[in-house]
């Protein structure tokens, strides 16, 4: 069980999963460094960009990596109207409230999707589902790799953003004071919204490219943030870096223990690492003391 | 912190520039915060560490710099949670909370919503909540701060008059008016330690106090004489 | 215990519904809607009245539900003792969550956090586990008697859960008149003032949350008898978890009646949509989340938290002893 050529490919595809993971977890960590909220309806909107994704495939013939492009706008506008519109009036400024109404719309938008779509699960065929790539001692999925390269180039346009540009810039001035921010003139409602709108275009494109490789239902968005809910706070609630590194490990940790203990029971494994971080270091590894 | 071990008389001022570790010093006393090294005496007993609540119930109170009243509760409602802490009636606890906003004047506005009042007020119901946990001692930080001065001149009589209740009082303040009025020894903190103690008036033409806050030089600067 | 009386009263009026409705239909929705709204008076205790919003309530439900049914189904113990050992096994469970929890500090979203895993973590247990049946669930087998707590007339049933409600009302009220209660109000509000006035705010939620449990519980054994079967899906799922928290959210959270009240708006609205659209899967928890997001909107404070500063509006406008808006305001 333990020879290399079992462990390698393991944690080979432990560390291509877990860039997809970073993918979701940047957008929850962006989300919570930001607006100080844990975002329920990350998990339903993975879910419904999975089926968008789907949908762009089968009915526009749009290849996912193509599909991206439309995409992942989509749901930038999307997630800056939930926020804009929706979360931030309906909340009045409590987080407690905020927390209820984040859940109120997953429960919505997944349960839309149930009602809808059913709960059959649905795949789709691209002609480079089943490629591989030979790295010497094992053979790796084309459409992993891709993704692992593409989460890293996501992660480092979003540094680029919040280095350079003015909403960057306004979006860090938020994050950190925001009464200051305020008073700066700088329009906090209109922030918040674009924070959301990145973290909910960053689960666009992690559908993306998860789409090829993996399968389409109305609840396995929950299953995937439920395991980014413990990445980041692992890696330390709204740390870029954290959610990056806590990926990495999170996608390592989940193969070994898949291979291990099997399937479901390894993703126990995940949630007890998540009960067990919360209790004992919930600032979790690069996180500032909560 | 240097050790230091203070008779309390019955109103003592803790005075000091800004980031001196006031209010460090008071969330050490209170069980808010752990102390690095050293100990916290009470009564001959070892209190270091011990957790707010236990620290309440042996009879230190504080209230604090930034008022937090239970804002979904009524005035009364609030004088109330620190009352049942020594009555378990209901009914008991209610007359207490009764008599404490009448002493402190709020008498008038029990049955109104704590968010309400006017930062006045307010600063009255956080001492009435502090009150009516019975305390020994009471370490009101800045409760003066934000208030003009005629607010000062009428809430300077209730702080004096729980004195004569026999509680003794650990005040940070800025506002001198009160601090000179009230007190008739007062400690100068700062970066941690105590540099000066005595009576007002002395206490504010000591150079070293007068360097403290102004920096280094400035009593020179001043001529030692200072503060009419 | 004058205060009492709206409750009896209410309990009164609720029990003389089986003797004139005989719908079975009509009975079955009362019967569902009052295991709800006991649920919800559950979670209204930890969260309504101690601010401490569980999103997890199911692995306390679920909890009771598949002790009863095993203990009857795997070691022949008698319904009723199966009933409170369900009840127990809840409350032991929130102890255990409650003291781990509270004493690393968690709060706000990283205890509806935890608690919404933990309810995670138990059903996919329960959906492997050989002690719950796995994927299969447990089944309950139908034997009629008062002894197997399983009654041939809905009625039954009702006055059995309308008995349960009943116990979590009074101990709502009672909580609200007490010391206790005044604590817990005070530690959803602000937990470092309710410290420096004595308040021992970790006892304070884990007495809260071994109550809340423990009613929650008793709504899951309460399952278990009436529908004969229990599965990880039904046990520990969110569809409950939901519902806990939905009903006094929409009733009013941190009053007696409101997850009562709650538990019956929500139910009939599902019941609506059913009849206007069809039964298909999920349509009722669409409407519940629409309904949460709406009711944060506009009137957070629930139907009763409604009604109540409508009437405190009606009395400020009328009233002669009413100050006016600047008296109001000195201090």
């Amino acid at each position: 069980m333990l020879s290399p050529t079992i462990l390698i490919p393991a944690i080979l595809n432990g560390l291509l999963i877990g860039a997809i993971y970073a993918l979701v977890a940047l957008g929850l960590t962006l989300i919570y460094g930001v607006l100080h909220i844990i975002n329920f309806a990350h998990g339903a909107l993975l879910s419904a960009a999975l089926f968008a994704a789907f949908f762009a495939f089968r009915l526009l013939g749009l290849d996912p990596y193509v599909a991206v492009v439309l995409l992942a706008p989509l749901f930038f506008a999307l997630g800056y109207g939930l926020q804009r519109f929706i979360i931030g009036p309906a909340s009045h400024g409590d987080e407690r409230n905020m927390l209820l109404v984040t859940l109120g719309i997953a429960v919505i938008i997944e349960n839309t999707l149930l009602y809808v779509f059913r709960a059959d699960t649905r795949t789709i065929d691209v002609p480079y589902a089943f490629q591989t790539i030979d790295v010497g001692s094992t053979f790796l999925a084309v459409s992993r790799v891709v993704g692992f390269v593409a989460a890293f180039a996501v992660a480092l346009a979003l540094w680029l953003v919040m280095t350079f540009t003015d909403t960057g810039r306004a979006i860090r001035a938020v994050a950190k004071e925001k009464l200051g921010a305020e008073l700066a003139g700088i329009n906090v409602a209109h922030v918040y919204a674009v924070t959301f709108g990145l973290g909910t275009a960053c689960v666009a494109i992690a559908a993306c490219l998860l789409i090829p490789s993996y399968y389409v239902n109305p609840t396995v968005g929950d299953a995937f943030v439920l395991v980014a809910f413990t990445i980041v706070v692992l890696g330390g609630m709204g740390s870029v870096p954290g959610a990056l590194v806590g990926a990495l490990l999170i996608g390592v940790a989940e193969s070994l223990s898949g291979l291990f203990l099997g399937e479901s029971l390894g993703q126990i494994g995940i949630f007890l690492i998540f009960i067990v971080v919360l209790l004992v270091r919930p600032s979790g590894l690069f996180g500032a003391r909560a | 912190m240097k050790h230091h071990s203070q008779p309390l008389k019955d109103i003592s001022p803790l005075i000091g520039p800004n980031g001196a570790g006031k209010t460090t010093l008071f969330s050490i006393i209170s069980g808010f915060i752990k102390a690095s090294g050293g100990a916290v005496r009470y009564a001959g007993e070892d209190i270091t560490g011990e957790p707010p609540h236990r620290l309440a119930r042996r009879g230190i109170a504080r209230t604090f710099q930034i008022v937090q009243p239970f804002v979904g509760l009524s005035v009364r409602e609030n004088i109330l949670v620190g009352a049942h802490l020594h009555h378990r009636t209901r009914s008991a606890a209610l007359a207490v909370a009764d008599q404490i906003g009448h002493d402190v004047g709020l008498g008038e506005f029990l049955n109104r919503p704590a968010d309400t009042l006017t930062v006045a007020g307010r600063k009255r119901l956080e001492l009435a909540r502090a009150l009516a946990t019975g305390p020994k001692v009471l370490l009101l930080d800045e409760v003066l701060a934000g208030l003009n001065p005629s607010e000062v001149r009428d809430i300077v009589p209730v702080i004096r008059d729980l004195c004569r209740r026999g509680i003794t009082i650990l005040m940070i303040e800025h506002v001198m008016q009160a601090v000179m009025s009230l007190a008739e020894h007062v400690f100068v903190l700062a970066e941690g330690r105590i540099i000066a103690q005595g009576p007002p008036a002395q206490v504010v033409a000591d150079p070293v106090v007068v360097e403290a806050y102004l920096g280094h030089g400035a009593a020179a600067k001043l001529g030692t004489s200072y503060g009419r | 215990m004058k205060a009492l009386i709206p409750t009896a009263a209410v309990l009164a009026v609720l029990a003389a519904v089986p003797l004139v409705v005989h719908s079975n239909v009509t009975l079955n929705f009362l019967v569902v809607a009052l295991m709800i709204a006991l649920a919800g008076q559950g979670w209204n205790i930890l969260g309504g009245y101690g601010g401490q919003y569980s999103f997890g309530h199911a692995a306390f439900f679920g909890t009771g539900a598949y002790v009863t049914a095993s203990l009857q189904v795997r070691y022949g113990i008698n319904a009723w003792i199966g009933f409170a050992a369900g009840i127990a096994a809840g409350a032991v469970l929130g102890a255990v969550l409650g003291a781990l929890t509270f004493r690393s500090g968690l709060r706000g979203s990283y205890f509806a956090l935890v608690t919404l895993a933990f309810a995670e973590v138990l059903r996919i247990i329960a959906s492997v586990a050989p002690i719950t049946g796995a994927g299969v669930g447990t089944l309950i087998k139908l034997d009629l008697g008062i002894r197997n707590l399983q009654f041939q007339s809905r009625a039954a049933f009702y006055w059995i859960i309308l008995a349960l409600v009943g116990v979590s009302l009074v101990t709502a009220q009672l909580i609200e008149r007490s010391r206790f209660g005044i604590w817990l109000i005070a530690v959803r509000e602000n937990e470092d003032a309710a410290k420096a006035l004595g308040v021992n705010v970790n006892g304070v939620k884990l007495a809260a949350m071994v109550m809340s449990a423990a009613i929650t519980a008793a709504a899951g054994c309460f399952y278990a008898q009436y529908f004969l079967f229990v599965d990880s899906g039904i046990a520990y799922g969110t569809w409950i978890s939901i519902q806990a928290l939905l009903t006094p959210i929409i009733g009013g959270v941190g009053t007696v009646f409101g997850p009562l009240l709650g538990a019956l708006v929500v139910k009939s609205l599902g019941e609506a949509a059913k009849l206007l659209t069809g039964d298909a899967p999920g349509l009722d928890l669409i409407i519940y989340g629409a309904v949460l997001v709406l009711v944060i909107w506009f009137t957070p404070r629930g139907l009763i938290g409604g009604l109540t500063q409508a009437r405190k509006l009606l009395m400020r406008r009328s009233g002669p002893a009413a100050p006016s808006a600047g008296e109001a305001r000195h201090g």
